[in-house]
């Protein structure tokens, strides 16, 4: 077992299963549609399956990198093909295998245009995400990390439902592709020196303060973008409301993930001082993302808009939990976004449901869905109370831990950022009467059916999650709780040489 | 045992919540009545058992473990926490039973009996952690069942807005209440009951930066999780939700708007007694916030006409008193007054609730009237639910349940010999001659003088089914007895016996001092009570014509009760409003016109004008955009080189 490259087969074998599709799919276009659908559908399941062996081969008490893989590629350069995961990146491979087949199903009857294509994509998607996940030489990170762009944009922008797709699908490109450019020429100047884009050994080098500013910044304009930070923020409502629903949903569930693990994988590590220098500008930035998305989210008419400004305002939660650099903060931060992942994913598929019978995400269009889909009505308010943040949901754990790393680094931080627990209840609360409580009085409401079996078969492993991620949460901590524990420690001893450093400087100069 | 007692609502629960359809209605009503009744049984067993031993801690499984922050899923058993086990399944098995009477022509009955099931389970999870996390656990969790409750006749859009209001309002509590949660774990390392309260003595002096202010560390904490209390307990500031979460059906008002979930907060400030006692400034805003809320809570229930809501703000004023006899370090009179207030104000609701099923759904008093000859059992039994709340008894030889508590609440208050002690107990004293008044003002208006009600509805007015009827009577021996028999164990000779550690040991100190107050002061609530009622029967028996008299002359005063005080439309004036005005304004403003205004539609917008100037280039998107990334990029590189080089 262990001599598989077990990450490698995961990464490529939706793409190979693209390539079936591509050249098997054939005959009348409902043949063509029907084989798409169940060999992406097998493709993605056999990825799962794949991926459950890291799952279980896992060794949590390892800090370091585990399957590690090696190919020459470049070897004059240094730039090799690495793969590896470790406590930190092991569970978003598991996020994007268990939301891929996710979409595939929730995609099933609701995408009828180009299916063969679609389907393709999505599985080139997948690959994309995971190859990013897994990548231990930051060149072939880039390329996965870029490369999730282009499906990305080609679904928002060719299964994308509304008129200003092709608008949202540009800003999309813009925001993320202006950031990466940046983290290029971070990538570049950090190969300058080092000669080696294996993540080791940049993990290993020490960048002087000044350089590391610049670095930093250079990887904040990307990753920030990605999360997204306030203020640049603007694309991410566009592009839901445009992509389809399995677009957002994965948008939603992984993509703004990479933000974040980034930070994790890259910033916070690499470059310490610059972190340390920069961490109040991160609070600062979370803090008014979670207030102020907050507020815009409760005056929103569109369903999946107001979803998309509550995906900021949690994430707000991510930033400010890693930058506090304390065991619950991280903690609480890797488990929000992994919660966010399951919880946003299944709202964007709860209003998925609804707008695949009416066609609309306006929510004055709705109202009083109880009495037609009270099973709707229960699915849609346990990911509800996920995204609350109640006990006993994957929410609370999250949010929680990084609040209570956030109050023992600054209690200003903590106190703004926990008003989000009030308006994130009176958002989301808002919206669910709005689509669910009341009378049933619009004509056109009165002829829905309620879950069918295919979406409730969609909803039923994402409900097991939230229960599971908020009742016996360890079962995910204990994963990272290594990793996170060596990259706090070799944080703080950086932070302290500099320190040193500093004072032997300064004693330098006063001899 | 204990863990079955706590369990076993869950498990009916669930069995309804996944199998409702196939049970059926019948089925569901059976399941999660006999699972609840179960549960009472064994904990009343329980409570036997706990007393005079050890506290006794049964960890179920590990729940969040990150670094040194290690909190489980476990029940912890002491005096305290089984006199709450035994409280909240005795009420929440009554409430379960009535309801099948109550609920009968409703069409979701596994719904509603699931989600009382639902809720007592969270509260059991309250009342049991170990910690102060799995308090919060059980605390959102019967919010989120009283949100469900109230909302649970969603078609009426009142009845949403009032659930709405009751999560939010609670979620302003509970981000007090997560503060100091947190604030505890920074002081103690830890948010285990056992440990804080070991360590609490060496923190005593213990200052704390918080929001950039130096601070006495555990009377900030105090008062952070004090503001859980308040939002969940309804006190004056965090109130409003409560007498609108009256729309919800009456058993839920009488099990969790009156005996159960809204004492949460009381439970709460007694749990954690040991360390408000070591926060003195954070007790006397208790005191004070309790005080206020007994006696604002009262001049309101004064001059409402909805059954429900008098007894509403009844309920707050009551749980006033308990947080004020906490404020002066009383809090074994706080849980006894917790526990005979269970008895007695779900007796009233229930009552009321039996009234208004009488009424065929008429809650305004002022179409009832003249009905007691027709629902005689009604009207006795509301009658015992009145005096125990009034506090009626003769010193002595026998009192209802409100006569032992309420006055043990006032004395200790009296026996405080402190100045807060003091505001709180002439409060208290006001409040308790409004008590009476309004309680028996209810009880003409409902049942004496002439029908106000047209004669359909007079024709119809018939008396409740014994399966309402049965609990009601429980309620009503509650509410009698539960005062003359737990008065020796909860404050008289029995208490430090029967409580053991459970409570901080000011308790029983300020228990003596409540003891040793003068005659007067003993016998001053009786005589309030008494007078209450005179004054009620004056005003609606005797001189009919006095209530509009009275409304008349104190226009702008009863304007001021009759209006809440108005903190709705300050509220929504200074809160609401604002809120959705400033989410637009950011949306419309902030997001649209200024970020993508000068970031990527007005760069889209330049270029497209200097593409067009300089290069001619067609005038596809992605020209545009492709153009002002090699721009940017150029800019970059140069400021980069720039920037080493220099």
């Amino acid at each position: 077992m262990g001599q598989w490259p077990i990450l490698s087969l995961t990464t490529f074998v939706p793409i190979v299963g693209a390539g079936f599709i591509f050249l098997l799919a054939r005959g009348t276009p409902e043949t063509v549609a029907r084989n798409a659908r169940y060999m992406a559908l097998w493709t993605s399941l056999i990825t799962f399956g794949l991926s459950l062996f890291i799952w279980f081969e896992f060794d949590r008490a390892n800090p370091g990198f585990q399957f590690t893989e090696y190919a020459e590629w470049f070897p004059a350069w240094n730039i090799n093909y690495r793969m590896g995961v470790d406590g930190i990146s092991m569970m978003f491979v598991l996020l994007c295998t268990v939301l891929t087949p996710i979409c595939v199903l929730a995609s099933w009857e609701s995408i009828r245009d180009r299916v063969k294509e679609y389907m393709i994509s999505f599985l080139i998607l997948e690959t994309m995400m995971i190859g990013m996940f897994c990548a231990l030489d930051f060149v072939v990170f880039y390329i996965f990390f870029e490369g999730v762009l282009i499906p990305m944009f080609v679904i928002i922008g060719v299964w994308g439902s509304g008129s200003r797709r092709i608008y949202a699908a540009f800003k999309f490109f813009l925001f993320t592709l202006l950031g990466s450019v940046l983290m290029l020429l971070a990538l570049i100047a950090m190969y300058l020196q080092t000669r080696d884009t294996n993540i080791a050994i940049l993990l290993a080098t020490h960048f002087d303060r000044d350089m590391q500013i610049w670095l930093w910044l250079a990887l904040f304009a990307s990753f920030a973008v990605k999360i997204p930070m306030w203020p640049v923020h603007t694309w991410l409502p566009d592009a839901h409301v445009e992509a389809p629903t399995a677009g957002s949903v994965i948008l939603a569930g992984v993509l703004l993930k990479m933000g974040g693990y980034g930070f994790l994988r890259f910033s916070i590590p690499i470059l310490p001082e610059a972190t340390a220098y920069f961490t109040p500008l991160v609070y600062t930035l979370s803090v008014v993302a979670i207030i102020y998305t907050s507020l815009v989210a409760l005056a929103q008419e569109d369903m999946k808009k107001l979803i998309a400004y509550s995906s900021i305002a949690h994430m707000g939660f991510v930033t400010i939990g890693m930058f506090t650099l304390t065991t619950q903060g991280i903690h609480g931060s890797i488990f929000q976004m992994l919660s966010h992942g399951v919880v946003s994913a299944a709202l964007f598929l709860a209003v998925g449901v609804v707008y695949d019978r009416l066609h609309s995400r306006e929510i004055a269009r709705y109202g009083g869905l109880w009495n037609n889909m009270p099973r709707y009505g229960i699915v849609f308010m346990i990911f509800m109370l996920g995204s609350v943040g109640l006990p006993g949901t994957s929410g609370f754990v999250g949010e929680f831990l990084s609040l209570v790393g956030a109050f023992q680094v600054n209690t200003w931080v903590a106190f703004l950022a926990a008003t989000g627990l009030v308006l994130g209840a009176a958002y989301m609360l808002y919206l669910y009467r709005r689509v669910i409580f009341g009378r049933l009085t619009k004509d056109d409401l009165k002829g829905f059916h309620d879950l069918s079996l295919r979406e409730m078969a969609v909803f039923a492993p994402l409900i097991a999650l939230v229960f599971w991620m908020g009742i016996y949460p360890n079962s995910f901590i204990e994963v990272m709780d290594a990793s996170v524990a060596q990259l706090i420690e070799n944080y703080e001893a950086a932070i302290q040489s500099a320190a040193d450093e500093a004072a032997g400087a300064a004693a330098v100069a006063l001899r | 045992m204990e863990v079955a007692a706590v369990f076993l609502p869950l498990a009916g629960y669930l069995i309804v919540a996944l199998f409702g359809r196939t049970i059926g209605d019948k089925g569901s009503m059976a399941i999660t009545s006999i699972a609840v009744c179960l549960a009472m049984v064994l904990s009343i067993v329980v409570l036997f058992d706990t007393i005079g031993t050890e506290p006794e801690t049964i960890v179920l499984f590990s729940w969040i473990t990150s670094g040194t922050f290690d909190v489980a899923w476990a029940l912890r058993i002491d005096t305290l926490a089984a006199v709450m086990l035994a409280v909240v399944n005795t009420i929440s098995a009554m409430v379960h039973v009535y309801s099948v009477g109550y609920m009968h022509h409703d069409k979701f009955k596994p719904k509603f009996f699931a989600y009382l099931s639902l809720f007592t389970f969270f509260m059991l999870m309250l009342v049991t952690g170990d910690n102060l996390v799995q308090l919060f656990f059980g605390w959102e969790g019967v919010g989120l069942a009283s949100y469900l409750l109230i909302g649970f006749w969603h078609e009426r859009p009142s009845a949403s807005a009032a659930a709405i209001k009751a999560f939010v309002v609670n979620r302003i509590g509970d981000f007090g209440f997560a503060l100091g949660i947190f604030a505890v774990f920074v002081l103690f390392g830890s948010v285990q009951y056992e440990t804080i309260f070991a360590n609490v003595a060496t923190l005593a002096d213990a200052q704390f930066n918080f929001l950039g202010v130096e601070v006495h560390a555990l009377t900030i904490t105090c008062l952070l999780l004090f503001m859980g209390a308040m939002g969940k307990s309804a006190q004056l500031g965090l109130h409003t939700w409560l007498p609108d979460a009256m729309e919800g059906p009456t058993p839920v008002s009488a099990l969790i708007h009156a005996a159960t979930m809204v004492t949460a907060g009381v439970f709460m400030v007694a749990r954690l007694s040991p360390l408000f006692e070591f926060a003195p400034v954070a007790l006397g805003f208790v005191c004070i916030i309790g005080a206020a809320t007994a006696f604002v809570a009262a001049t309101i229930g004064l001059t409402q006409f909805d059954i429900k809501r008098v007894i509403a703000y009844s309920t707050m004023s009551q749980l006033g008193y308990m947080f004020f006899a906490a404020g002066v370090s009383a809090y074994n009179a706080a849980i006894f007054h917790l526990m005979t207030h269970a008895f007695f104000k779900a007796l009233l609701f229930l009552g009321a609730g039996s009234v208004i099923h009488a009424m065929s759904d008429e809650q305004d008093m002022r179409k009832m009237g003249g009905t007691w000859r027709l629902i005689p059992y009604t009207y006795a039994l509301m009658w015992i639910g009145s005096l125990a709340l009034a506090g009626i008894g003769i010193p002595g030889v026998f009192g209802f349940a409100g006569f032992y508590s309420k006055d043990l609440i006032l004395e200790s208050a009296f026996g405080a010999h402190t100045v807060v002690g003091d505001i709180a107990f002439w409060l208290g004293i006001a409040a308790a001659i409004m008590t009476a008044f309004y309680s028996w003002r209810l009880l003409f208006l409902t049942f004496h003088g002439q029908p106000r009600a047209d004669d359909r509805v007079m024709a119809h007015v018939h008396e409740s089914p014994w399966i309402m009827l049965v609990p009601l009577m429980v309620l009503a021996a509650g509410a009698i007895a539960a005062g003359i028999l737990g008065y020796s164990a909860f404050g008289g000779e029995g208490m430090h016996a029967f409580w053991g550690d459970s409570l901080a040991e000011a308790a029983f100190e300020a228990t003596e001092h409540a003891h040793h107050v003068p005659f007067w002061v003993k016998v001053l609530p009786l005589v309030m009570g008494l007078g209450g009622i005179a004054l009620a029967y004056l005003f609606y028996v005797q001189m009919p014509q006095l209530p509009a008299r009275t409304v008349a002359a104190a226009g702008p005063l009863n304007r001021l009760f009759f209006n809440k005080w108005y903190f709705d439309e300050i509220y929504d004036a200074i809160f609401v409003r604002p809120a959705f005005l400033i989410g637009r304004g950011l949306w419309k403003g902030g997001d649209g016109a200024i970020i993508d205004g000068l970031g990527p539609d007005g760069l889209a917008a330049t270029t497209r004008v200097a593409a067009r100037r300089i290069a001619g280039l067609q005038s596809g998107y992605v020209y545009h955009y492709a153009f002002v990334m090699m721009i940017g990029v150029v800019v970059f590189v140069s400021w980069y080189l720039y920037a080493i080089s220099g």
